[in-house]
């Protein structure tokens, strides 16, 4: 029993001591080892995944009711450590250029993935703020890495202070509903919250309940807790804004799935409410608010709001086939997200230097056709056009909707991409019909970039449709463990 | 598997996606020739698939089925009405590649590989017997066609692919959620279950709107046509061939696919606004078409008339009003098709589509006159032509829906003619006093080789229309036997309830030569 929690936790343990041996490794060897960390640091995830097959994605429960190792998180852990590992493998070459090629970033990717692994592992409002912080502290770091950067230090001070401003939010909702149900146990929560009170304990609740929810809000970018998104995606380095876009997004919606309905279950007609309303505008905000943007980074932060909108109306079922919807969802968003992100790494200049205004991809279907049709692939799939992969998990969050009768709500959602279609056929406007523009990107460098913008586009292709059988059963089986 | 022994739908499908992809890596005269060879093997496939089809035999056809997707399969099927539609595809796509041959001089892989895979997804659309998979067939064909708009587009380019793109999705999203809620009543995706399952009458209400939003927009009907003459003027004239060709009778496909089977109480209750919007769409389309300087706009604003005969006719509730329009659909899109291209042809060579640019070209191009007629006369519904054939069964059976209807209905034939003869008019006929028009040559045998095959076809449908009624008989009856129950009788006060003797008649005769042919085949 007592060493059992070894196994449970398995995952963080390779990731947290690891992430201290490559650190003693970089203090020793300086920057010059950055590659070999970066490499080793995606051996450690990819270690960390495969031992989600042993005890950790089992339903294990490690130090007293803290932790979870069951079947959401092992799913969840998947698609976060995905995400680390290619925000690892593209960033040597880019800092490289800028002369910023520095040690740390593998590290505190690791760290960071620990922190999201504890998220979703999270049984208990203690351990959701530990691993909350552990993942955000990283992040903070990672937005001002490029320290002489004046853009990359506003990112990472604005994200820090709005940040903090969150974790404070959450803390005072954890407390509230300490105060109000007598345990920080998710378990023990609903228990409590599922037996008849008096009313002013129950709005007690309920403050305890928006409060928490809106610190994980800020998480997951959803309107109206997004202000920060733009910002700091515009001005993190590409890599970090790669990293940020997913990583974070499925550990915070993951978590956000889990404490919604595994904490707050017997309280679901309360969120319910909250989760259309918020769901809703980001949707719409991450639509308009894309209109306008000339810089891609900028566009591709709002479509990531619009994306975590649709995401989350999976949630308002409350039933097993809504989380799975989410997860399923979150699943096809990181791919095509990091497909995105990939292409936005190969727009550089002649000299090498990273290019990020929409008009500098005007012709890029003449000049660089393979990269365009890619580029293009992601912008469709991302509004939700068939038959790329990214109209299915929309399908299925919407059926999810569907199947308990709330279809004027699914409906209005739907409707409501139409005007996101709009921004992404934008870009395709400019890299097609556009003429190309007068300085052409310089050439493809990395092998390695070129291979994973390939591998993430045949996903997304209408190939990638064959897995979802597999990818159904899947997000079914981690919903499950919720239940 | 299928009368057969290979899976020919999925062949049919896939044979273009393939092409499309050689044709990326390809240069541009290789494309050309990759892209043609690709439609003629599809289209020889088609005449195989007509060949092979047992009229009179089992409702869907060649079926496949491929339950690969977990939550949706591949599955695919063709009852009559898809086959006809499937050979006008396969028959107007090498048509389309030809015309293209000289007009696209840039990027022309991406072009041909656009083409293809436009082939490919109607192709798709007419075949899939899955909701789903219908839908991602449908939807899909924006994006090919947004490029094609919008790169080979002429000058407004931009703006027509952005509307066409915008339009007709937001028309399918709301489709896609009355989809979700079918599956989730009837727990099926399969097309042919979902047309036997008796949906609520107060659900069936909603379904029809949210399924009438997009077909209506891809229709396109009044008042959301718009998009119809914008895309047409903008794009390339293959472009405007398929779409005017084939994208638009997917419109009408679906109502006859999904809105009176699976729907009939509705659609029979809401007979009056199918009914209102198509004859005001008669009237006002025909009245704008007239006023027209642009040729491209004129025949856009004639196929929004002519698309509204086919929904009068699909919402008559009778047999003829439903076999009129199935056939006023392959003539449109034999016709307006071939109309699209007649003005690629002059385009090309004085590029300008004002008519008043034009005028007496009979006296330098009399072999473009004689062909340009044909599909005038068989635009307006001359004796003789497709055109007449659909335009008479279909005003037939509106009659014996609304007689008020078929009143507003005939106007739109009248002026059907008007535009179409003052169109004729100001082309072909009068002096020939322009010098750069009197320079043009007379067609080329390519241009002879793209227009003959589409004129022949047109005189044999409107010859022998019978060829192409046959197998869709048994098919709109099983439309028909969903739809009766819920209809409430029109106002005509038939002698007989399902025609007068006229029809009856006519029936007769058709029924007769069916069985003729069939014991002739029995005999072979």
């Amino acid at each position: 029993m007592t060493s059992a929690f070894i196994l449970d936790t398995l995952p963080e343990l390779i990731l947290s001591i690891g992430a201290m041996l490559l650190l003693l490794v970089a203090g020793w060897r300086g920057d010059e080892a950055t590659r070999g960390i970066s490499w080793a640091s995606v051996v450690l995830l990819l270690v960390a995944g495969l031992s989600l097959t042993g005890p950790a994605g089992h339903g294990g429960v490690a130090f007293g009711g803290l932790y979870h190792a069951d079947s959401f998180a092992a799913f969840s852990k998947v698609l976060i450590y995905i995400g680390a590992a290619i925000s690892i493998l593209v960033a040597p070459n880019w800092f490289a250029r800028g002369g910023t090629l520095r040690a740390e970033y593998p590290i505190l990717i690791l760290l960071s993935s620990a922190g999201m692994g504890m998220m979703v592992s999270a049984a208990d409002l203690i351990t959701l703020y530990v691993g909350l912080e552990l993942q955000s502290l990283a992040a903070y770091v990672l937005a001002s890495f490029m320290r002489r950067d004046t853009r990359s230090a506003e990112a990472g001070l604005k994200y820090f202070i709005l940040g903090a401003l969150a974790s404070g939010i959450l803390l005072y909702g954890v407390a509230l509903l300490y105060g109000f149900t007598g345990t920080t146990n998710f378990g023990g929560i609903a228990q409590v919250l599922s037996q008849p009170t008096p009313r002013d304990v129950q709005v007690g609740r309920l403050m305890g309940l928006i409060f928490v929810l809106s610190g994980l809000f800020f998480k997951a970018s959803i309107v109206p807790f997004h202000m920060w998104t733009p910002d700091v995606y515009e001005g993190a380095p590409t890599p970090v804004t790669a990293f940020f876009a997913s990583a974070p997004k499925v550990a915070a919606v993951a978590l956000l799935v889990r404490v919604a309905i595994e904490a707050l279950g017997p309280a679901t007609e309360a969120w319910r409410q909250i989760i259309s309303v918020v769901g809703i505008a980001s949707i719409l905000w991450g639509a308009f608010g894309a209109i306008g943007q000339t810089n891609i980074k900028r566009l591709l932060a709002y479509s990531s709001i619009n994306n975590v909108g649709f995401a989350i109306l999976g949630l308002i079922p409350g039933n097993q086939a809504g989380a799975a919807s989410v997860l399923f969802y979150m699943a096809v968003y990181i791919v095509m997200t990091l497909g995105s992100f990939l292409c936005v790494l190969q727009m550089r200049d002649a000299d090498g230097m990273p290019v990020e205004s929409i008009a500098s991809l005007s012709g890029l279907s003449r000049t660089r056709p393979g990269l365009a049709a890619a580029f293009a692939m992601f912008m469709f799939s991302l509004a939700g056009i068939p038959p790329l992969l990214g109209f299915w998990p929309k399908l299925v969050v919407f059926r999810a909707l569907v199947d308990i009768g709330w279809w004027p709500l699914a409906a209005f959602g739907i409707a409501c991409s139409v005007i996101g279609a709009y921004y992404y056929l934008k870009i395709v406007k400019v890299i097609y019909f556009d003429e190309p523009a007068p300085e052409a990107y310089g050439p493809s460098e990395s092998k390695v970039e070129g291979g994973l913008i390939v591998l993430t586009a045949a996903a997304i292709s209408p190939l990638g449709y064959l897995a979802i059988p597999f990818l159904g059963a899947a997000t079914m089986c981690a919903a499950k463990a919720l239940f | 598997m299928n009368q057969l022994g290979f899976p020919i739908l999925t062949i049919l499908v896939a044979l273009p996606v393939f092409a499309a992809i050689a044709c990326l890596f390809a240069d541009a005269k290789a494309a050309r020739w990759i892209a043609l060879g690709a439609t003629l093997i599809d289209f020889l496939l088609g005449i195989l698939l007509w060949a092979t089809y047992q009229t009179g035999g089992a409702q869907w056809q060649f079926t496949e089925n491929l339950p690969i997707f977990g939550q949706f399969s591949w599955a695919l099927g063709i009852d009559g009405i898809a086959l006809m539609l499937v050979e006008l595809s396969v028959f107007l796509m090498p048509l389309c590649v030809l015309a293209s041959w000289q007009a696209i001089e840039k990027r022309v892989p991406e072009y041909m590989a656009a083409l293809l895979l436009t082939e490919a997804l109607m192709l798709g659309v007419f075949e899939a017997q899955d909701i789903f998979l219908f839908y991602l067939f449908f939807e899909a064909g924006l994006i090919p066609m947004y490029l094609i708009i919008g790169i080979w587009g002429g000058q407004d380019r931009i703006y027509a692919s952005y509307k066409f793109f915008l339009y007709t999705l937001l028309g399918s999203v709301l489709m896609l959620i009355a989809m979700l809620w079918m599956v989730g009543y009837a727990h099926t995706t399969s097309i042919p279950v979902l047309m036997k399952t008796d949906f609520p009458a107060h659900a069936q209400t909603w379904l029809f709107l949210a399924f009438f939003a997009s077909f209506a927009v891809k229709m396109p009907m009044w008042p959301v046509h718009t998009w119809l003459p914008d895309a047409h003027v903008q794009a390339p004239t293959a472009g405007s061939v398929i779409l005017a060709g084939v994208l638009l009778k997917m419109g009408g496909y679906g109502f006859i696919r999904f809105s009176l089977p699976m729907f009939p109480i509705a659609s029979a209750q809401l007979f009056w606004l199918i009914a209102t919007l198509s004859g005001v769409a008669i009237v006002y389309t025909s009245l704008v078409a007239l006023v027209q300087n642009d040729m491209k706009k004129l025949i856009a604003y004639s196929s929004v008339a002519h698309m509204a005969f086919v929904t009068f006719g699909l919402f008559a509730f009778n047999r003829q009003g439903l076999e009129g329009s199935l056939l006023v659909m392959l003539s449109h899109g034999l016709v307006s098709g071939a109309l699209f291209l007649c003005v690629g042809v002059v385009y090309d060579r004085l590029h300008t589509r004002e008519i008043s640019r034009y005028g007496g070209v009979a006296n330098n191009m009399p072999r473009y006159a004689l062909l340009f007629m044909v599909f005038t006369m068989a635009s307006v519904g001359l004796p003789g032509t497709s055109g007449f054939v659909g335009a008479f069964l279909s005003m037939m059976g509106i009659y014996g829906a609304s007689t008020w209807a078929a009143f507003v209905a005939t106007t739109g034939i009248v002026l059907g003619a008007a535009y179409m003869l003052y169109l004729y008019r100001r082309v072909v006929q009068g002096p020939l006093t322009k010098p750069d028009v009197a320079a043009m040559s007379d067609l080329s045998a390519r241009e002879l080789l793209i227009l003959v095959p589409l004129a022949l076809a047109v005189l044999w449908m409107g010859v022998y229309p019978e060829s192409f009624m046959a197998p869709m008989r048994n098919d709109v009856g099983v439309v028909l036997s969903r739809v009766d129950p819920a209809w409430h009788g029109g106002d005509s006060k038939l002698a007989d309830a399902h025609g007068k003797p006229v029809v009856v008649t006519l029936r007769k005769y058709l029924d007769d030569m069916a069985s003729a042919s069939a014991h002739a085949a029995e005999a072979r």
